[in-house]
């Protein structure tokens, strides 16, 4: 009896071994059970940026409803080339995911790389900021009708401005509103910058008249005085800036246009995966303790779920392509 | 006021049993990436992060501040040890520190290392406390034109840095200018020598690189000393106490740690130039302002004085523009600033009216956490002496594997590895054949933001050159430059008509590296 015992002892552990056996073995495959093990959320940009903070708040929410750690790793350089990549050539396992940003709109016009965004899975959209107009405290010009005035009756290249690299989002959003104006896209000379800090520093400083960066990355000097948003280029004001006018409502300029982030997979991830991490996405997006994360940081939530944030992007991509192409910037025919 | 309340309110934040644990956990963590080659301050405070994510505003900060400050000292125990500087702020001394330990004078190196870092480090606190704002408001009349000045100003230390001879310091410097041109051009976007690889966008990273130069070209070195049956380099055993003779150095150069730790603050106040350009910077100056320039290079501890006092001054300056304007001073602040926003601080003057106790409470944590790190640095220095009793066969296998993973972690990619092993064969041809190698870090740092600035100026100027000479601070900066060089070249030609007895002297001292 006691023998018997123990053989089925034995037995049972057995079986039990190979029940775990099997769960590991099936991984990846096994999509029901996603994710089984850790998950790498790739960012396009360096620690410490915008991005960089979504992304790692966004991922630590994912592993808390998840279950499985989700590491970010941070793969940045040549103008987010390099990270959106990374993200497009990973194994489509549903384990690998990234920040997609509006820069994959934009890169393929440029002929940097040849991905777009349909060399992704859409999981949702999380943030989309629009920029503002922002100039120095000392500046002439305290209000966008009197800047635009200036600016129309200026010669060509006597007004400079900055916010980022040369055909960067900022680049874009200057000429976009240039060319409402009926103004070249030129019209006002772009200095290319390393990003919206030095940006913000030059503007201060008074190397440039106007920075066209979104509302985040001005708040530190606006807030110390320094320097004041004075019109936003979204088609609504920010709830977090709810002073600041659009340019449609002060009849200045026609135009509108937003920087955006989302979450990502390879192109054909598993179904069921892409299920489970855009459910999550979704309830992340109303949840408290991101709304207080992205309002502290300046960010606008905007969600929008993973059909919705593949046709965002497919149109987001044919608006920059005619932005661009109007601007002068595209170098080669795609 | 109310200023002493403020200040006992940010005691009662700071010493509680959570955050001094933390500081200490956090310090120990830094020294150890600091010691790692490749690992640096910027990756420390970057692995921190996701922790900070979870902890409470002070402690938050204070893991930051440790684990940063110490990680900058710790990257002179490595260069010291084995001629490889953990991190690019050690990398302009690295050759003076090495050459002490080759002479069983390791002790007195890194003790002056560990001793002066910290009193630099506490000026740093000391000048951020007192004359943050005043700063930070010079700091933002910089544009394009004066960071060009900068920019020329730093490159010019490399040849003046240089040991031995100028011109192959000059050759490896345009070396590294050139290295630093690949990837996207910063002002049209276009890319530049990257013959279609996606992983050359990014450009030549310079923390692979350095990893490369130095330790690579150090462990083939090493392997070839192993295999050609020379003898290996009997490495002196460095015994007695750590800081025996340290008091001495330094009360012989007081104002070199009084010049060094000022020109730290100010540089690491400058957005965009930190603890890197300051320790190339203030040896420079040393050497400059030495009477015996002509043993710089060759284990000379003055250097060591000087440019250990700046790194670690500049921390403390490259939050000045953090705190005031939430403009990062360097890439260690910008990821403080993203902390800060997170915790609800947003810096800017008005954290200083509305949470006046939480900056307090910053500037309580720089002070102790510098103290820390004499007896934090004092341990690791001992347990890393170690490491010179491991047998070359064991160590360079151990320094290779550590070569590897510096170089992946930085871009997360085996393309950082690709680049460490061909610069370290580049390093290793270089040096056998005289060229110093640490010129081409300094090129690869500051060539891009030379490159940038210059394009910028012309572009806003409208290709006008006097534009860097119309504004004032920019027209002091620039004739500084074409003083120095004018009076260089003055020199060099004077003595080129009366070669002294310098130049016998030098040559005695034997400047080649140990082949």
């Amino acid at each position: 009896m006691t023998n018997s015992y123990k053989t089925s002892r034995r037995g049972f552990m057995k079986g039990a071994a190979t029940v775990s056996a099997l769960a590991l073995m099936a991984g990846p495959g096994w999509a029901a059970d996603y994710p089984t093990r850790p998950v790498t959320m790739i960012v396009p940009w360096g620690a410490g940026g915008g991005t960089d903070a979504t992304g790692r708040m966004i991922s630590a929410l994912l592993e808390r409803r998840l279950g499985q750690p989700f590491n970010v790793v941070n793969r940045t350089g040549g103008a987010g080339v390099i990270g959106h990549s990374a993200i497009a050539t990973a194994p489509n396992d549903g384990y690998t995911l990234g920040v997609v940003t509006v820069e994959i709109a934009m890169m393929h016009h440029l002929g940097l790389t040849e991905l777009t965004y349909e060399d992704y899975t859409p999981l949702g959209l999380m943030n989309a900021d629009s920029p503002a107009i922002t100039v120095s405290a000392k500046s002439d010009y305290k209000d966008i009708e009197s800047l635009t005035e200036a600016v129309v009756n200026s010669e060509p290249g006597a007004f400079k401005a900055s916010g980022t690299s040369q055909g960067g989002i900022w680049h874009l959003a200057l000429v976009g509103w240039l060319k409402s104006l009926g103004l070249e896209g030129n019209h006002v000379t772009w200095v290319p910058s390393e990003g919206s800090a030095p940006a913000m520093q030059d503007l201060i400083a008074g190397g440039v008249d106007i920075v066209t960066v979104s509302l985040a990355e001005t708040k530190a000097m606006v807030d110390a005085g320094r320097a004041l948003n004075i019109a936003l280029m979204g088609s609504e004001r920010a709830s977090s800036h709810p002073d600041v006018p659009t340019l449609i409502e002060t009849g200045a300029a026609d135009f509108a246009l937003a920087t955006w982030r989302g979450i990502c997979g390879p192109k054909d991830m598993p179904q069921e995966a892409a299920d489970k991490v855009a459910a999550a996405l979704a309830e992340i997006a109303v949840e408290p303790e991101f709304i207080e994360f992205m309002n502290g940081r300046g960010f606008n939530i905007s969600y929008l779920d993973p059909a919705a944030h593949g046709q965002m992007m497919a149109e987001a991509d044919a608006q920059m392509g005619e932005t661009m192409a109007a601007a002068g910037l595209i170098q080669k025919p795609m | 006021m109310g200023s002493f309340d403020i200040i006992l309110q940010a005691l009662d934040l700071v010493l509680t049993p959570e955050v001094l644990l933390t500081a200490l956990l956090a310090g120990a963590f830094g020294l150890f990436v600091g010691a790692m080659p490749g690992l640096t301050a910027t990756m420390a405070t970057a692995l921190l992060v996701p922790l900070t994510f979870f902890m409470d505003p002070i402690p938050a900060l204070a893991a930051i501040v440790a684990a940063s400050g110490m990680a900058i000292f710790a990257g002179d125990i490595p260069g010291a040890l084995l001629r490889i500087p953990g991190t690019p702020a050690s990398a302009a001394y690295v050759e003076d520190s090495y050459r002490l330990t080759m002479r069983g004078r390791m002790n007195e190196a890194l003790g002056v290392n560990l001793i002066v870092s910290c009193i630099g480090g506490l000026i740093g606190i000391a000048v951020l406390v007192i004359a943050a704002p005043m700063l930070a408001e010079f700091a933002l009349r910089f544009t394009s034109y004066e960071y060009f000045w900068l920019a020329t100003m730093g490159l010019s230390c490399a040849i003046f840095v240089a040991s031995s001879d100028p011109l192959k310091a000059a050759i490896a410097l345009l070396l590294g200018l050139a290295l630093a041109t690949v990837g996207l051009d910063p002002t049209t976007g276009v890319p530049r020598f990257t013959f279609g690889q996606t992983n050359l966008l990014a450009g030549i990273e310079f923390i692979p690189a350095m990893i490369g130069l130095f330790a690579l070209a150090e462990v083939m070195r090493g392997m070839i000393r192993l295999h050609g049956g020379t003898a290996p380099i009997n490495m002196p055993k460095n015994p007695g106490p750590l800081f025996k003779g340290v008091g001495g150095i330094i009360r012989r150069h007081p104002t070199n740690v009084v010049r060094g730790s000022l020109m730290g603050v100010l540089i690491g106040a400058l957005p965009g130039a930190g603890a890197d350009i300051a320790a190339w910077m203030s040896y420079a100056v040393s050497k400059k302002f030495s009477k015996t320039p002509e043993k710089y290079g060759t284990g000379h501890v003055e250097g060591l004085v000087d440019a250990s006092a700046g790194n670690n001054a500049a921390i403390g300056g490259s939050w000045i523009p953090a705190l005031v304007f939430g403009i990062p001073g360097d890439s260690v602040t910008a990821i403080v600033i993203g902390v800060l926003y997170m915790k609800g601080m947003n810096p800017g003057p008005t954290v200083f009216l509305q949470n006046p106790q939480l900056i307090y409470a910053v500037f309580i944590i720089f002070v102790l956490t510098t103290l820390m790190m004499v007896p934090l640095g004092w341990g690791a220095v001992k347990l890393a002496k170690q490491a010179l009793r491991v047998p070359s066969r064991v160590l360079l296998p151990i320094i290779m594997s550590l070569c590897i993973v510096g170089a992946f972690a930085m871009t997360n990619s085996v393309f950082g590895i690709v680049i460490m092993l061909g610069m370290g064969v580049t390093g290793w041809i270089l040096e056998e054949n005289g060229v110093p190698v640490a010129p081409i870090i300094l090129g690869l740092v500051l060539g891009p933001m030379f490159e940038r600035m210059f394009m910028t100026s012309m572009i806003k100027s409208n290709g006008d050159l006097l534009a860097f000479f119309e504004r004032p601070i920019a027209a002091g900066l620039g004739i500084c430059v074409l003083l120095i060089w004018t009076v260089s070249i003055v020199k060099a030609l004077r003595k080129r008509r009366a070669p002294v007895a310098v130049v016998a002297e030098l040559e005695a001292e034997d400047t080649s590296p140990p082949a």
